[in-house]
């Protein structure tokens, strides 16, 4: 039951924020400290479970070179930044995970 | 008002117009729906839940989030208030496109502000921005986009929840998470407020990972947003 709560405030809280500006512009514009601020929301938190996911496993972090996803997510990390594909960053973060842990 | 090209452009023909100009984005966003519904499905949700929440909350990352926190059975407020916060940039797409529907009947803005997806997003005002003014039809371009990656995010969705069953734990498909976030992020890194947000943010992440439901993620937002502010001020 709580799933579906989730989905319909969750959705309802997404879609209010997207109709926000559409109807309200004539109004109030959003001031610009405030602009700066949302600039930065998708980096801070995309980041912080980029972290997590990488370093932990199950709550537990792993910083040593026993992590295979470390070595994984800098070399994706690198194609991320020279091609800007999702599909080939993926790729060579999963084929490459899949080797280390297949070596290891 | 001037006569030109574009203006002359039927519903239809602008409906047509967006919705080929997000195919290409289809190729990144299908695998990233099949992604979702696997996760979806090893997090514990039922399949009709999953297929549910890409048509009603309609955005990629959050629902990500989302399998993250319900499979650590967090409260269901924490859950709505990281929905709301990672889905805040939203407000900024809902102002560039404002001025573009203003002239619009309310029934048309209500209904378009649900399609307004980064993807659609990214495609719709890339092409109102390269026009010189606004054509009467315009909405139908966004219409058009935000419907093709409609289409093309419940299509994705159902496969992935139809594949989650079949898929092994050994695989390590989690990890597409990590990488799919990475791929979004680190070109976006062009200035050192956004680099330091992304810094602050990892760290901080790490340093709070023993916070119950996942309540890190929130600190190291926070934290982050603080720190890459304060930058961009100095």
């Amino acid at each position: 039951m709580k799933i579906w709560w989730i989905l319909i405030l969750g959705g309802l809280a997404t879609y209010l924020t997207r109709l926000s500006m559409i109807l309200l512009f004539s109004h109030w514009e959003i001031p610009a400290w405030v602009r700066r601020a949302l600039r930065l929301v998708p980096a801070a938190v995309f980041s912080a479970i980029i972290a997590q996911e990488v370093l932990s496993q199950n709550g537990e972090l792993n910083l040593g070179w026993g992590n295979p996803r470390i070595l994984a997510a800098a070399l994706a990390t690198g194609v991320a930044w020279k091609t800007r594909s999702v599909l080939l960053t993926i790729l060579v973060g999963m084929v490459t995970l899949w080797v280390l842990k297949w070596v290891m | 008002m001037k006569q030109n090209a574009t203006q002359s452009l039927t519903f239809s023909a602008e409906f047509w117009q967006g919705f080929r100009a997000e195919l290409p984005l289809l190729i990144g966003v299908l695998p990233f729906g099949m992604i979702y519904g696997v996760l979806a499905l090893s997090a514990g949700i039922d399949p009709l839940p999953a297929q549910a929440m890409s048509a009603i909350v309609f955005a990629g990352s959050a629902q990500f989030i989302t399998t993250q926190l319900v499979a650590v059975n967090a409260p269901l407020l924490l859950t709505v208030l990281t929905i709301l916060i990672v889905n805040l940039r939203h407000a900024l797409y809902s102002a560039s496109m404002a001025p573009y529907l203003q002239r619009l009947r309310p029934i048309w803005k209500i209904g378009l502000a649900y399609l307004l997806t980064d993807e659609a997003f990214a495609v719709t005002i890339a092409e109102f921005q390269r026009r010189n003014e606004i054509n009467p039809n315009g909405h139908a371009f966004f219409f058009g986009s935000g419907l093709a990656l409609w289409g093309g995010w419940q299509a994705s969705t159902a496969v992935g929840v139809f594949l989650g069953k079949v898929i092994p734990q050994t695989w390590s498909l989690d990890f597409t998470l990590a990488l799919i976030f990475i791929a979004i992020v680190v070109p976006t890194l062009k200035d050192r407020a956004l680099v330091t947000a992304a810094i602050v943010a990892s760290i901080t992440a790490i340093l709070t990972i023993g916070l119950p439901y996942k309540l890190s993620l929130l600190v190291a937002a926070f934290c982050a947003i603080l720190a890459g502010y304060w930058i961009s001020e100095s």
